[in-house]
């Protein structure tokens, strides 16, 4: 099988450039992981993130034919060739397929990911319906593994200003969540032209989430939030 | 070359459940406390956990933190230390109600409690009927978890040293450990981590093998550090194989399936199950099952063309159970095996899963070996929690949902053991001359390499080896020979070359620092389980096909420098209840 994948090591002080790699894959390597980790036992140079290789831990987000996803839930199979593999758009390129996700995080900690409830906790577990509970559900799976916020063009124009949409799916998260006291505060932290409302709804995001996750739908529901508020 | 060094109150070297447990524990303390990580927190293999966390709420069948007490002890063969056992049953309740108080979205009964679902081995009254104890968020209950601790410690403002590697301990001519060296893989410098406190809490090392669940990650990067300090590791030989990985693949699939009423078949379309396990069937111990599977695809029962796997149904559940509390599972088949658990059965087989042994501590967190008047001697300034360190409460064989109930169980002690054991030592000591010289020479010789063999070829080897060597079912005569082939191929790790010289995110070096790691778990799993001649547990031996109380009721611990391996007690008086004396185990 035929691969194209970007290469660039800072430490050799070239320019990146497009390695061709022509490997013979055996009948177990079902991923591109697996063809990845066949292409490193033979070139140990290419660099690559990679851990639960079952799409759980957001390690080997790539940019795989020109769209964002995880190599370990990507089957070979059926894949463009030569498959051309480049790191995430938008982000520094430390080496290789490795992004520096300085900025990625930076977004999501601004949101303020934690449950914040300042009553003093009871004797045993605090109450929630399984109707409220079911608000999670689509919102909490998030990997943080940014195919998302790197496949959006507002992220790629203001990564400094704009929290993204994994970010903002996790601003819902909390806002939804019926444990959680801070909604005004956290609608506030958004209520700014960047933050939020750079989300134009061109749902590259949901096309990108491996996850299957939604998170246009997420920040729509928060700019409701903010309209209802208001009137 | 002169090597930066840093000095922390404590230093917490990996951030998965364990180690994000304890530090909270110490950052909200106050401590300053540094955490280093191979991989972004969050991309921690205790993220992978799926079925849930043992607790005796009592919120669908009544239960209580005794009942589990003794199927845990059970559970273990009897080799589990009872005083850490009771510890954490103990406190299980308290410490998932701090976690749902964390704002961890675990799933909810009606009346708006936490949701709980049966798992195998859990017991209402003393080996009664099936208890209802693993607390759960849907099938990512790890995944959960592990955000959950990241988002409360961005809260308290850790520190994280993210993409850092440990590489070795620093310990001074008293023993006393001092802090670590660790690579910065960014940059690829070396830099010393000074620390009052050093605590591992760097997982497992289910890599060893070849059919694994385990991620790349999980190395045994911390039993590495302590084997070359000298530190010994206990129990090495009890490697629990979990019944059902996806077959061909090794992706877990949880035991929550069978929990929420799945079932395992031949193919003759027969519920095996009831054969071994008349009472428990399909939730009997880890251990049982997988011996089961195994024996049934011995024995010319298995599944597809090859005879080589079994079955797991699911589809009588209904498509509402099975995306409600199994989406994840869900996902995994459609994706690893090609079948939609809501109208076929998922092919799968006993894949190696969970290290019982690991480096011995107590029931405080703080690491314990022989020194001078017995064998359980306080390391000072060294800490270990999780599937690292040897507890121990899973002792042959570990129940499902209780690593993660010992991750933050133990995270949370050796966080407020720390702080406690800092009042009292309050100052640095002053580190040796010679603190990095090993350290140093291995990275050099690993750059000067010339001729030697690849990593992945050597790894390979290393995986191939343990698969046959020392899997479900073990054999004098291949335990003889594995100790042998591992011994050879310990020679080779030692000569790999890597053609990758970048000091930019060298994965190359990272990998080959990785295999010396395996390595020393490698060898003190094949070493340690060719001689304990008896079948407890998770170790079978075919040709010790009983537990042996008499001799064997022990815990082995195994010296890297000399390959050599010592026994210590097994601790079978609890802190406060009577002691469950060993007895025939049966499910």
């Amino acid at each position: 099988m035929r691969f194209s994948i970007y290469r660039y090591d800072p430490d050799k002080g070239d320019q990146p450039y497009m390695q061709d790699y022509d490997v013979a894959l055996e009948p177990s390597d079902r991923m591109l992981l697996d063809a990845l980790v066949r292409i490193k036992s033979v070139d140990d140079s290419l660099s690559l993130r990679r851990s639960c290789r079952e799409g759980v831990c957001g390690s080997d987000a790539m940019n795989i034919n020109g769209r964002n996803g995880l190599a370990c839930i990507t089957p070979v199979a059926g894949l463009r060739e030569p498959v051309e593999l480049r790191p995430l758009p938008g982000l520094p390129v430390i080496r290789d397929l490795i992004v520096d996700m300085t900025q990625f995080f930076q977004q999501y900690h601004s949101i303020k990911p934690y449950l914040i409830n300042n009553d003093p906790p009871p004797e045993t577990e605090r109450l929630q319906s399984p109707a409220e509970r079911a608000e999670l559900d689509g919102v909490y799976e998030c990997i943080l593994c940014a195919c998302c916020t790197t496949a959006c063009p507002s992220f790629w124009w203001n990564p400094d200003k704009f929290v993204g949409p994994a970010g903002l799916l996790q601003a819902y998260r909390f806002l939804a969540d019926s444990r959680d006291q801070a909604g005004a505060e956290r609608l506030d932290n958004l209520e700014d032209p960047y933050r939020l409302f750079r989300c134009h709804s061109i749902m590259n995001c949901v096309d990108a989430c491996p996850k299957g996750l939604n998170p246009t739908s997420a920040i729509g529901k928060i700019k409701d939030m903010m309209v209802k508020r208001t009137v | 070359m002169a090597i930066a060094r840093r000095k922390f109150d404590a230093v917490i070297i990996g951030a998965g459940g364990a180690g994000m447990r304890a530090a909270l524990q110490l950052s909200e303390a106050g401590l300053k406390v540094a955490v280093l990580s191979k991989v972004f927190p969050t991309r921690s293999h205790t993220v992978a956990a799926q079925g849930g966390i043992a607790a005796a709420l009592g919120n669908v069948t009544e239960d209580n933190w005794h009942w589990h007490m003794y199927d845990t002890v059970k559970g273990s063969d009897y080799l589990g230390d009872q005083d850490a056992i009771e510890f954490m049953c103990r406190q299980a309740n308290e410490v998932v109600y701090e976690l749902e108080h964390f704002g961890m979205p675990f799933d909810r009964l009606e009346n708006g409690k936490i949701y709980q679902r049966p798992f195998g081995g859990q017991s209402q009254n003393f080996g009664g009927a099936q208890a209802t104890r693993s607390c759960a968020a849907a099938d990512r209950t790890g995944h959960a978890m592990l955000h959950t601790l990241y988002q409360r410690n961005v809260r308290a403002n850790t520190q994280f040293f993210i993409e850092w590697m440990g590489l070795d301990l620093i310990r001074d001519e008293q023993g006393d450990v001092l802090g670590v060296t660790a690579l910065e893989m960014e940059t690829g410098e070396v830099m010393v981590l000074q620390a009052k406190a050093t605590l591992f809490a760097t997982g497992g090392a289910g890599r060893i093998f070849h059919a694994s669940t385990n991620a790349f990650i999980n190395t045994g990067d911390g039993l590495g550090m302590a084997a070359r300090a000298g530190i010994p590791l206990e129990d090495m030989e009890f490697w629990q194989f979990h019944p059902t990985g996806v077959y061909g693949v090794g992706v877990l699939i949880s035991e929550a399936v069978r929990g929420e009423g799945g079932y395992l078949l031949n193919k003759d379309g027969e519920r095996f199950m009831q054969r071994y396990a008349p009472h428990a069937k399909d939730l009997a111990s880890r251990d049982v099952v997988s011996r089961a599977l195994t024996t049934e695809i011995k024995e010319g029962r298995g599944c597809g063309k090859d005879a080589d796997h079994l079955l797991l149904k699911l589809d009588h559940l209904g498509a509402d159970v099975i995306n409600m509390r199994l989406p994840g599972i869900r996902e995994i088949a459609i994706k690893f095996a090609q079948v939609d658990p809501i109208n076929e059965p998922i092919p799968v087989v006993p894949t190696a899963h969970y290290m019982m042994g690991g480096i011995p501590t107590n029931f405080h967190g703080q690491v314990v070996a022989p020194y001078k008047t017995g064998p359980e001697e306080v390391v000072q300034g060294f800490y270990a929690v999780g599937e690292c360190a040897c507890v121990s409460v899973h002792g042959a064989n570990r129940l499902g949902t209780n690593s993660l109930l010992d991750i933050i169980v133990f995270g949370r002690a050796a966080g407020n053991r720390i702080i406690e054991d800092l009042k009292k030592n309050p100052h640095h000591k002053p580190l040796p001359a010679d603190a990095t010289d090993k350290v140093l020479a291995r990275l050099a010789r690993l750059e000067n390499q010339k001729g030697g063999e690849n990593v992945a070829q050597v790894g390979t080897a290393l995986r191939k080896t343990m698969q046959a060597h020392c899997g479900v079912f073990r054999f004098a005569d291949m335990l003889k020979q594995g100790v042998s082939r591992i011994g050879e191929v310990a020679e080779r790790a030692a000569q790999t070359e890597i053609g990758d010289k970048s000091r930019v995110f060298n994965t190359a070096r990272i990998e080959a620092l990785e295999l010396d790691n395996l390595v020393e778990v490698a060898l003190a799993t094949m070493v340690s389980a060719e001689a304990r001649n008896e079948s407890r547990g998770a170790h079978a031996r075919d040709d010790f096909p009983q537990r042996d109380d008499d001799k064997w009721l022990k815990h082995t611990l195994y010296f890297s420098a000399d390959r050599r391996l010592d026994y210590k007690p097994v601790r079978l008086k609890p802190l406060t209840v009577e002691s469950f004396p060993p007895k025939p185990r049966v499910y």
